[in-house]
């Protein structure tokens, strides 16, 4: 195991030590807000799904590839 | 001793007609010719060095796949190649000498795609459009594939290479997976594998052979270098899924580069070879929980994140004691590598700005939740061909927050400019200033019409040659393609 890689480190200090981005957010904050953004995002992906999800993919046939 | 790493991906799109008649070979074309017709002059491809039933252990395959030779085919000023194959549009990245620089090329080529559903707009009637889906099957059975490609050394024996890739494309797909709702292996239904990390892993069904359409191996053996076949094989890796997220396009890249490498110089741990590597890929992939195990040869069972811990040990010991100059952004590769193996292994959520079959599964867990659906529900199957859907108001994926690792201004000059440090740049800028003079062009070649015959082939065989270094200002104080091509005569060093 190289010095950096400890799999039983808890989880905040492995995001700590993680390095190059932006992990200042305690976990339990980011869940909630991670929830009200999927909230918000719910709401638009009711909006942007097919409006006929059953023709949608029934329709959806790729044959011949590679 | 490992060699420069020069890297490119071939994504294969899948296509539907809205409106119209469903024929994805004449609407591929559309696509194509539309966006060709609107941005340049048409230049063929020229296939005199296509050899995809040569195979890499030492034969070739009587009636093996056919390169087919009357479909759209161009190449573009940015290096890339744009054609039909088969059924879909598809676009190879030029040759890239950096894994970020390719993810600029892969996102460039997304770039293409969508202004290729503009432009085709105006060849089709107004009720008609073509959609465009970055992502590897149809949830019938039927795949399509995203395939990569790695400069490697042809000293390199073919069967340690097999040996040594195979537990990295068996257990990779845990940051790679570009997710699935339901299975598509035979015998299984979405009650059992309501969803899983990989698109493609239910489509294997071989350790290694030459086939991509059928009976798909986890190494491929097409052996067809596109370049000087003495010195350097090209491993054609046809196990990947297309990725929406950069990072995992990047991290794909980059940690296979860096095992490579590895592979090369003879570092890679020889005791993490599968025992059952085709079961083991779906164990994997049917599995978001991460924790069932794969059998090892040695008799050991791991998960596939142990097997990536064990790959990245590795390749950090082979960092510090001989470094990987060989591969472009290798720490920073390492870096991320590390960070996403550990977001796995604690709170899943942390990595799913990166990982896309977390960010997919989230979000038709989410969904599910929402709608009180439980199992399988034909909206969460629209869900996940939507997270790759072209059209940008329609796709899920960039909704999602994806952290993105390269800037909108740098994939807008990729669609036309090709990189600057590998051949790509030769044939790219030949294509932009003498449009009228290069009569076709392949990845090792360019031919060119010097106004008298015969046709004049200027052979590409160096990848690393043909850079802005070293003909850029060749190609600049050239003014025409006759001066060019005398004076390439008079440079040996091209």
């Amino acid at each position: 195991m190289a010095e950096r890689v400890h799999k039983q480190t808890p989880s905040s200090e492995r995001r700590s030590d993680a390095g190059t981005e932006n992990v200042a957010e305690p976990v339990t904050e980011t869940g909630e807000k991670l929830k009200a953004e999927l909230d918000d995002l719910l709401d638009e992906i009711d909006e942007v799904l097919e409006t006929n999800a059953e023709d949608f993919v029934k329709s959806y046939i790729q044959k011949g590839g590679e | 001793m490992a060699i420069p790493k020069v890297v490119g991906i071939e994504t294969e799109y899948g296509i539907l007609v809205k409106g119209g008649e469903s024929n994805p070979v004449l609407a591929s074309s559309v696509l194509i010719n539309a966006y060709v017709a609107a941005t340049s002059p048409r230049i063929c491809w020229d296939f005199d060095d296509e050899r995809p039933s040569s195979d890499a252990r030492g034969f070739s395959l009587d009636g093996g796949p056919d390169v087919e030779m009357h479909l759209v085919n161009s190449v573009l000023t940015n290096g890339a190649r744009y054609y039909v194959d088969h059924a879909h549009p598809e676009i190879s990245t030029p040759e890239c000498r950096g894994i970020r620089e390719a993810v600029v090329y892969d996102r460039a080529a997304e770039e293409i795609v969508r202004r290729s559903m503009e432009y085709s707009r105006s060849v089709l009637a107004d009720d008609v459009e073509l959609l465009l889906y970055k992502n590897n099957s149809d949830g019938k059975g039927n795949s399509y594939g995203c395939h990569e490609n790695y400069l490697i050394d042809r000293g390199v024996p073919f069967g340690r290479l097999v040996a040594d890739i195979t537990p990295h494309f068996v257990t990779r797909q845990v940051f790679t997976g570009a997710g699935k709702v339901g299975s598509e292996e035979p015998g299984t239904s979405a009650a059992d594998v309501p969803f899983q990390i990989s698109q493609r892993a239910d489509f294997f069904e071989e350790e290694v052979g030459l086939e991509t359409t059928l009976k798909r191996p986890i190494v491929n053996t097409r052996d067809e270098p596109h370049c000087d076949p003495v010195k350097y094989r090209r491993l054609h890796v046809i196990v990947g899924d297309a990725n929406m997220s950069e990072v995992a396009t990047y991290l794909k890249l980059g940690t296979t580069a860096i095992v490579l490498t590895m592979i090369e110089d003879d570092t890679f741990p020889s005791d993490l070879a599968l025992a059952n590597p085709v079961p083991a890929i779906r164990i994997v992939s049917h599995d978001p929980s991460l924790t069932r195990t794969i059998g090892l040869r040695d008799g050991r069972r791991m998960t596939a994140l142990d097997v990536q811990w064990s790959i990245l040990e590795a390749a950090r010991r082979h960092q510090k004691k001989r470094g990987f100059d060989s591969v472009e952004d290798a720490d920073d590769v390492l870096n991320r590598w590390e960070q996403v193996l550990a977001g796995l292994a604690s709170d899943r959520s942390t990595v799913a700005d990166v990982v896309d079959w977390v960010a997919k599964e989230r979000v038709v867990r989410a969904y599910a939740d929402r709608h009180s659906i439980e199992g399988y529900d034909v909206r969460l199957k629209a869900l996940d061909l939507q997270y790759h859907d072209m059209r940008p108001e329609k796709c899920i994926a960039s909704r999602l927050g994806l952290r993105t690792i390269v800037g909108a201004d740098e994939v807008r000059t990729a669609m036309t400019e090709p990189p600057d440090t590998t051949r790509a740049y030769f044939r790219g800028r030949l294509l932009a200033k003498w449009p009228q003079s290069v009569v076709a062009a392949n990845w090792d070649s360019v031919v060119l019409d010097v106004g008298r015959d015969p046709l004049r082939r200027v052979p590409m065989m160096e990848p690393l040659r043909g850079t802005r270094e070293l003909v850029g200002s060749l190609i600049d104080s050239s003014d025409s393609v006759v001066e060019l091509v005398t004076r390439l005569g008079a440079a040996p060093e091209m």
